[in-house]
């Protein structure tokens, strides 16, 4: 029953689970020190030192303030809004190949929850449920604002959705399957994805910022427009699910990004001075971090730079301007591929 | 229609250049200003720990000096209470009794000084009216209190303690005592 391989499986399965919790936490921190620093300020530097306990502070607070359901809200999607926002934002990472692999008394553990071959179509159904939270919290709460915010939500999503699909359409082209961990496996060295697609990139990481409700796409909670979006009659720890679960959101977007476009845990030349194989996945497994330290860090550098897109701009670039640009892409890629001779 | 001032501008809305419309160079650009300001020093002052210093010429709560000897240079004289434009200031003048020199320097003294610190605006005329240097202000804040009753501020929070005389040179420059010895204007006179 207890094989060794399910037992790591659960092992593995509570440190991603953990290491995730752990990273969203100290994003919200970090979003403020960074918008801190890119402002001139210092950022919060008052609870412990550097304010490095600001987070437990912060989620103290969520959970001692009163919970708040609306009377006129219907109460079982009110609760369901941020609890499938929160779960599925964290059934992402499963896929994720987090590095190669350990070898444990001759046995290979990959460092990976599940390697399903439709890793990427499992990544997109998952993040397509996401939607769901944030309409039907929005909806639930019965109220304008938030029903307005989870409208833009989920146009701006399924929107967005079509662009990410086409663009990684062209990458499965050139890497020719749909596994995450194969297409991380099929960069080593310094052949990372983004070398042969930076269009494609471009067009991923922007319906990435999209797809996660950050700005400047950030309308579904747009507080100039809307109080806080579909989130405006949340209160206590089911409004700390949703801020969450952007966070979870992020993560999980920079783990995709560096995986499917910078090589996920490969790392030029690192293989000629580490010859172990275990430590060298967990080298990698380190860059692979600094990886999505650096996406979530360009995460938080944009959304402190750049203002937010009106909503009838946000829909011309991405149906006008996205989608066109992807099809081009794939063209573009079959073309190469036929003329590099790479067509079977 | 001709405007008044020539220096009306026709608003014109060009068409934007390609490199314009398809906005990254202008993020980039933005981006490269952001990480810049990430590296700048940072203006924010820690404020318990680190206190910004005041300005010279700041004029905080008020003191009333005490001469060389220890009397209280107060005359009761008023001139403070008329140049208030705030009002703040009242007072209760009463005669020195034989055997009270060392606590008063004239004949006239203030029995009750106060002054509002709600009222009080800071403008330092009690200080310029004041013929017997006795009222400064000095670079001290007014503490934040509960009631509105401990803004009322009576001899024993104004007069300088014996022990812990109040340092006004900051403000008392060479240029400003000049000008306090010029007899050419009335109030030096007296």
């Amino acid at each position: 029953m207890f094989t060794p391989a399910l037992i790591y499986i659960f092992i593995l399965i509570v440190v991603i689970f953990s290491v995730t919790l752990v990273i969203a936490m100290y994003s919200t921190y970090a979003e403020r020190k960074v918008a801190g620093f890119l402002q001139d300020r210092l950022g919060p530097n008052r609870a412990g030192p550097f304010g490095i306990l600001q987070p437990v502070a912060d989620g103290v607070k969520m959970f001692m303030k009163e919970e708040i359901i609306p009377d006129v809200s219907n109460k079982w999607l009110f609760i369901l809004g941020p609890s499938v926002a929160m779960a599925t934002c964290l059934m992402t990472s499963a896929v994720i190949p987090f590095g190669s692999g350990l070898t444990i008394g001759g046995t290979f553990y990959p460092m990976q929850v599940a390697d399903v071959n439709i890793g990427i179509l499992y990544v997109f159904g998952v993040v397509s449920i996401g939607v769901y939270g944030i309409m039907i919290g929005g909806w639930a709460s019965n109220n304008k604002y938030s029903l307005l915010g989870a409208l833009r939500a989920s146009s701006q999503m399924i929107s967005y959705e079509v662009a990410m699909g086409l663009s990684i359409i062209a990458l499965v082209m050139m890497t020719g399957t749909l596994s995450v961990r194969e297409i991380a496996a099929g960069q080593p060295g310094g052949h990372w994805n983004v070398l042969y697609q930076p269009l494609g990139f471009l067009i991923f990481i922007i319906c990435a910022f999209a797809e996660t409700n950050r700005a400047p796409f950030d309308l579904p909670e747009c507080e100039t427009e809307l109080v806080g979006g579909y989130h405006t009659e949340y209160s206590s720890m089911k409004l700390g699910f949703y801020l969450f679960a952007e966070y979870i959101n992020m993560f999980i977007s920079a783990a995709v990004i560096s995986t499917l476009y910078f090589g996920g845990y490969n790392m030029p030349f690192i293989g000629r001075f580490i010859t172990d194989p275990n430590t060298l996945s967990l080298v990698g497994t380190a860059f692979l971090f600094g990886k999505i330290f650096f996406f979530i860090f360009f995460f938080m550098w944009v959304r402190w730079t750049i203002p937010r897109f009106r909503y009838d701009q946000l829909m011309n670039l991405g149906w006008k301007g996205l989608i066109p640009l992807a099809i081009l892409n794939i063209f573009l890629t079959g073309l190469g591929m036929w003329f590099f001779g790479k067509v079977g | 229609m001709q405007s008044l001032s020539n220096r009306s501008k026709v608003v014109t809305k060009k068409e934007m250049s390609f490199m314009e419309r398809i906005y990254l160079p202008a993020i980039f650009g933005g981006m490269a200003i952001t990480i810049k300001h990430f590296f700048k020093k940072k203006a924010t002052i820690n404020y318990p720990e680190v206190k910004r210093d005041f300005s010279e010429v700041y004029r905080g709560k008020h003191v009333l000096k005490r001469d060389e000897n220890g009397a209280e240079r107060c005359t009761a004289c008023g001139l403070c209470a008329v140049s208030c434009p705030a009002e703040a200031i009242t007072m209760v003048a009463g005669e020195r009794k034989a055997g009270e020199e060392k606590l008063y320097r004239e004949e006239k003294y203030a029995v009750t000084y106060e002054i509002n610190m709600l009222r009080c605006i800071f403008c330092g005329l009690c200080e310029e009216a004041c013929p017997k240097e006795a009222i400064f202000l000095t670079d001290e804040l007014v503490p934040t209190d509960f009631k509105r009753g401990e803004f009322i501020y009576g001899k024993n929070k104004l007069v300088e303690p014996l022990d812990n005389r109040v340092d006004i040179s900051k403000r008392q420059t060479q240029a400003v005592l000049d000008f306090k010895k010029n007899k050419l204007l009335t109030h030096n006179r007296l």
